[in-house]
């Protein structure tokens, strides 16, 4: 893609910080629009055409989620936009919140517009301590001009932002847990059904959206859902950050087309493996996705592509490793992190989490041998798709397909630990 | 009413409910730890994931993921299957894990017998343990959470059934989860002690040892105990229960379920009314004054004393507290009856210094006030002044007041005193007649709701002891009265007179009671009232 549409902010000199910049640079136009211009049941209907999906990680058309609002309950609908980041391995909303956060404040605004939202919570992660900064000040600076407050862009409508901080938890990005953390309690994620649609923050109707999601829909608004289903598979188009992280020459962002090739994202834009390496694994979409083999890499990165592949786009946090990596030890920390965030609510994940880690501390340390490699994928499989929330299949996911990609690595480790007992 | 086949047996259920209820209704179990009929749902344990092959007549199609039969609501034409390869496979799966951590120490634990870890690894779990005994993760085992209750860390699986009623039962709070993942435990609110009046609740919730009774742990092997459905008679709710004994030893009560009248709960308070049966308080003999001696003799010898006794007065009273049966009521009434005296008093005052408290405990302290009331009692505080015989049953009038009642008593040509415990009203009996409590002898009480139910013989009487019931009709027989054999001959005679019909049993009862309304309303047992008549005949 020649223009940057989510990462504008790199082409230009100007500061999109400042709101004088990011309004010179046309900002703000498409939300005057909306409050003045628009009805809000256009404003669905265009994200409903231009098959926007859900950049958080699920991939659920946004438009769609939209129209399950509860109708006429006669309580307020919230809007949230979840500013979370919390799977290891994704920094993408990071990049928009630091430097356009009017970005996103406008694609909230629409957003607002779109569904009847008077009162909008962006529950940023605890750890993004600046971006929260630069989001009290861009909110600040659009009460300033009118464009939040009591009475939006003259239209005598009503819209606020607030800003939540969580405190590093990361069941905090799952949706119903986000809710809960709002709340002030803890972020123990809902039983569904009710779905948040129908019964959300404080009890009444809410839409969570991501932050990509969200600064997606200023520019479907303002360019048209053709325009935007033009760009990559029309099943799951547009623009879409992709963050390399890992042995790679040249980790970052990339705002590249949905469906790029996952290859050429490697090769290309983050600039291939580092000198004398080769490539072994990649995670796609953010560490609980399944992991990629050096020879299953020329994938479209975009939702349906990749769940061909048996694996998930996820949050497109792409996790590079090479030939130095130890794919024992990789797992291991992976393991780690799941039993270290999971919630405890479910008996499954609150139990599976610890016991995964533990036969993988014994294997990587020569401690577990052939049998136990059979009861770790069969753990793992007793966490799928059997708690509330998808922590527990975010844990699961990658032990699975570690020891199914790289099972002789596995059984290597394993036949350590028989050598020795033998010894 | 929608229609829903739960592993191919299809049943009608009420509209709304989940399908764990609606399998239950359809004789399927569907195991689970969290939920409680009672409490909100959690769908934390996992363990009565189920797999939904239709989810309704309008969506016949299964559903891709497992889904927890507490949160599925019930629809027309749902097909559900509890026991397929799948489910009986995640199901293995949540017991393992909730096993893994578990320190399994079933031999020194209280819950061992009715521990639903044990049932379920039984009947769906049998699998070998693949986790390493070093790695159980400890916690601690011997916290004392309240006055009354103990908690063991290790041995929760955090099913926050006790979290959920201590917020939506009693709006108490003394219990949280703490920490996350597998480092979480059940813990006491920082300042707090499970210490209010319906705690010991959470010992029955919890279905697993985490939570034990500091009164019952250690005291009983479960499955060495007895137990017979009874009626609490520590106030005037009348909470169903469960007696729990071992031979002439009561252990402990436990609440029954009785939507009509307690929920699933009762009061600590009742729970310890067990306590009161066994003691050097109780009344084991029935007694004649001879002088200034007392002298122990026989059930028969005690009934004609106190019969030759009452006859010599010129007028007797009856009185009461409020904890006399139904059944003693009634012959009480009888005895009053033929001795040409007025209507019987109950004494028990209607409140006390414990309040209402809006939820189960009556300011009533006693079972059946509205049983005697119903039958024509007065109440009252004193004494009929123009009497000079008073014949007092399970009522201890002289410890309530001695100055006003000493004198009275004192210039009585007779008193007869009925009780089943020493009371300081003997001090000024003629006649003193032992009879069992009420965990003893099978009666009825009315509770402040006008629900008459059953209460139930758990243990036998001490001593020479006998059924209140027979002793009074013993007497009453020895009055000139009738003779009674059985207490559902009592019984029967008692609903007659009530208007509740005639030839019923405590059996018809049923272990849940009626209203008064409800029992005089429903027809009678046919085969007792046409066996009666063909005796009359």
């Amino acid at each position: 893609m020649q223009e940057k549409v989510l990462l504008r902010y790199r082409d230009l000199t100007a500061d999109l910080e400042a709101i004088d910049n990011y309004i010179a640079d046309g900002g703000y136009r498409t939300a005057r629009r909306a409050f003045t211009e628009l009805a809000p049941e256009k404003i669905v209907e265009m994200v409903k055409e231009s098959n926007l999906r859900g950049r958080g990680g699920a991939g659920f058309p946004t438009g769609l989620k939209w129209t399950f609002l509860a109708k006429n309950t006669g309580k307020p609908i919230y809007l949230l936009c979840n500013a979370d980041e919390s799977e290891p391995g994704t920094f993408k909303d990071r990049e928009i919140i630091e430097n356009d956060p009017h970005q996103l404040l406008e694609g909230m605004m629409i957003a607002a517009r779109a569904i009847g939202c008077v009162n909008a919570y962006i529950y940023i992660r605890g750890e993004f301590v600046y971006g929260a900064e630069v989001l009290k000040h861009a909110i600040a600076e659009a009460y300033e001009k009118g464009f939040l407050g009591k009475d939006v862009f003259g239209s005598g409508r009503e819209l606020h932002f607030h800003v939540h901080r969580g405190a590093g938890a990361y069941v905090c990005g799952e949706e119903t847990g986000l809710i809960e953390s709002i709340e002030g309690k803890r972020a123990h994620p809902r039983i569904k059904p009710p779905f948040p649609a129908v019964y959300g923050v404080f009890g009444c109707p809410t839409i969570v959206n991501n932050v990509e999601t969200l600064a997606c829909v200023r520019h479907i608004v303002e360019r048209g859902p053709a325009w935007f289903k033009a760009i990559g598979p029309a099943s799951s188009p547009g623009p879409k950050l992709y963050g390399v992280s890992g042995h790679v020459r040249n980790p970052g962002v990339f705002e590249l087309p949905m469906g790029t090739s996952l290859r050429e994202i490697i090769e290309v834009h983050a600039g291939g493996m580092r000198a004398g390496r080769t490539l072994k694994a990649v995670i796609p979409g953010g560490s609980s996705v399944p992991v990629l083999r050096a020879d299953e890499i020329d994938i479209a990165m975009d939702f349906d592509s990749v769940a061909k592949a048996g694996s998930m786009l996820g949050s497109a946090g792409i996790i590079v490793m090479d030939d130095s990596t130890d794919m024992v030890a990789a797992l291991r920390r992976v393991a780690h992190f799941y039993h270290h965030e999971s919630c405890g609510q479910c008996t499954p994940c609150r139990e599976g989490t610890g016991w995964l880690e533990k036969i993988l501390i014994a294997l990587d340390e020569g401690r577990a041998g052939e049998e136990d490699l059979q009861t770790l994928d069969n753990v793992a499989k007793g966490m799928l798709g059997t708690t509330i929330c998808v922590l527990s299949d975010a844990a699961a996911m990658p032990v699975r397909s570690f020891l199914k990609k790289f099972s002789e690595e596995f059984r290597a480790a394993a036949a350590r630990a028989v050598g020795a007992a033998s010894a | 009413m929608p229609t829903v086949t739960v592993n191919g047996v299809s049943v009608e259920v009420p509209d709304g409910i989940n399908v764990v209820k609606a399998a239950e209704m359809a004789g399927q179990e569907i195991p689970h730890y969290c939920y409680h009929p009672a409490l909100s749902v959690a769908g934390n344990c996992r363990m009565c994931l189920i797999d939904i092959r239709a989810m309704s007549a309008k969506q016949p199609n299964p559903l891709p993921k497992l889904q927890i039969g507490c949160n599925t609501i019930v629809a027309d034409g749902m097909v559900v299957e509890t026991n397929n390869p799948r489910v009986e496979e995640a199901r293995r799966g949540v017991l393992e894990f909730l096993l893994i951590n578990h320190p399994i120490d079933c031999p020194i634990c209280d819950q061992a017998g009715e521990c639903k870890l044990q049932e379920y690894y039984m009947d769906y779990g049998r699998h070998h343990s693949r986790f390493a005994l070093e790695q159980k993760r400890h916690k601690h085992k011997v916290v004392e959470v309240g006055p009354d209750i103990m908690l063991d860390q290790e041995r929760c699986i955090l099913c926050t059934r006790c979290v959920r009623f201590l917020e939506e039962v009693t709006g108490t709070n003394e219990l949280c989860v703490k920490e996350r993942g597998d480092h979480s435990e059940l813990s006491l609110a920082s300042g707090k002690s499970v210490d209010n009046p319906y705690a010991t609740n959470i010992v029955d919730l919890c279905p697993v040892g985490a939570l034990t009774s500091r009164e019952f742990r250690f005291q009983a092997r479960v499955w060495y105990l007895d137990s017979v459905p009874s009626v609490c008679t520590g106030c005037a709710t009348g909470c169903n229960v469960d007696v729990h004994f071992r031979r002439d030893s009561l252990y402990r009560i436990k609440p029954r379920a009785n939507a009509a009248v307690n929920g699933y709960w009762m009061c600590d308070e009742g729970r310890r009314t067990w306590r009161a049966n066994h003691g050097d308080h109780r009344l084991v003999a029935s007694y004649d004054r001879r002088g200034e001696e007392f002298v122990q003799v026989d059930a028969t010898e005690a009934v004609s004393r106190s019969a030759a006794l009452l006859q010599a007065c010129g007028k007797v009273a009856v009185v009461a507290s409020a904890s006399v049966s139904l059944e003693e009521g009634y012959l009480l009434g009888c005895i009053a009856h033929n001795l040409g005296s007025g209507p019987c008093t109950v004494l028990s005052p209607p409140t006390s210094d414990i309040a209402d408290d809006g939820k189960l405990i009556s300011t009533d302290r006693y079972p059946n006030r509205a049983g005697l009331l119903a039958l024509g009692y007065r109440e009252s505080g004193a004494l009929p002044a123009d009497v000079d015989g008073v014949l007092v049953a399970r009522c201890d009038a002289v410890a309530a007041d001695e100055s006003a009642w000493g004198p009275r008593l004192e210039a009585m040509r007779a008193t007869v005193v009925v009780d089943d415990r020493i009371s300081k009203t003997m001090a000024y009996a003629d006649a003193v007649l032992a009879i069992a409590s009420h965990f003893e002898a099978p009666a009825t009480l009315v509770n402040r709701k006008g629900r008459l139910q059953v209460l139930g013989a758990a243990v036998a009487t001490p001593g020479a002891a006998i059924a209140g019931w027979q002793s009074l009709a013993e007497l009453l027989e020895a009055l000139g009265g009738p003779r009674y054999e059985s207490v559902d001959e009592v019984f029967s005679a008692c609903c007659a007179e009530l208007g509740l019909g005639v030839a019923r049993t405590h059996e018809e009862l049923g272990s849940t009671g009626a209203t008064l309304d409800q029992w005089a309303a429903s027809p009678t047992n046919v085969a007792l009232s046409s066996a009666a008549s063909a005796t009359v005949a």
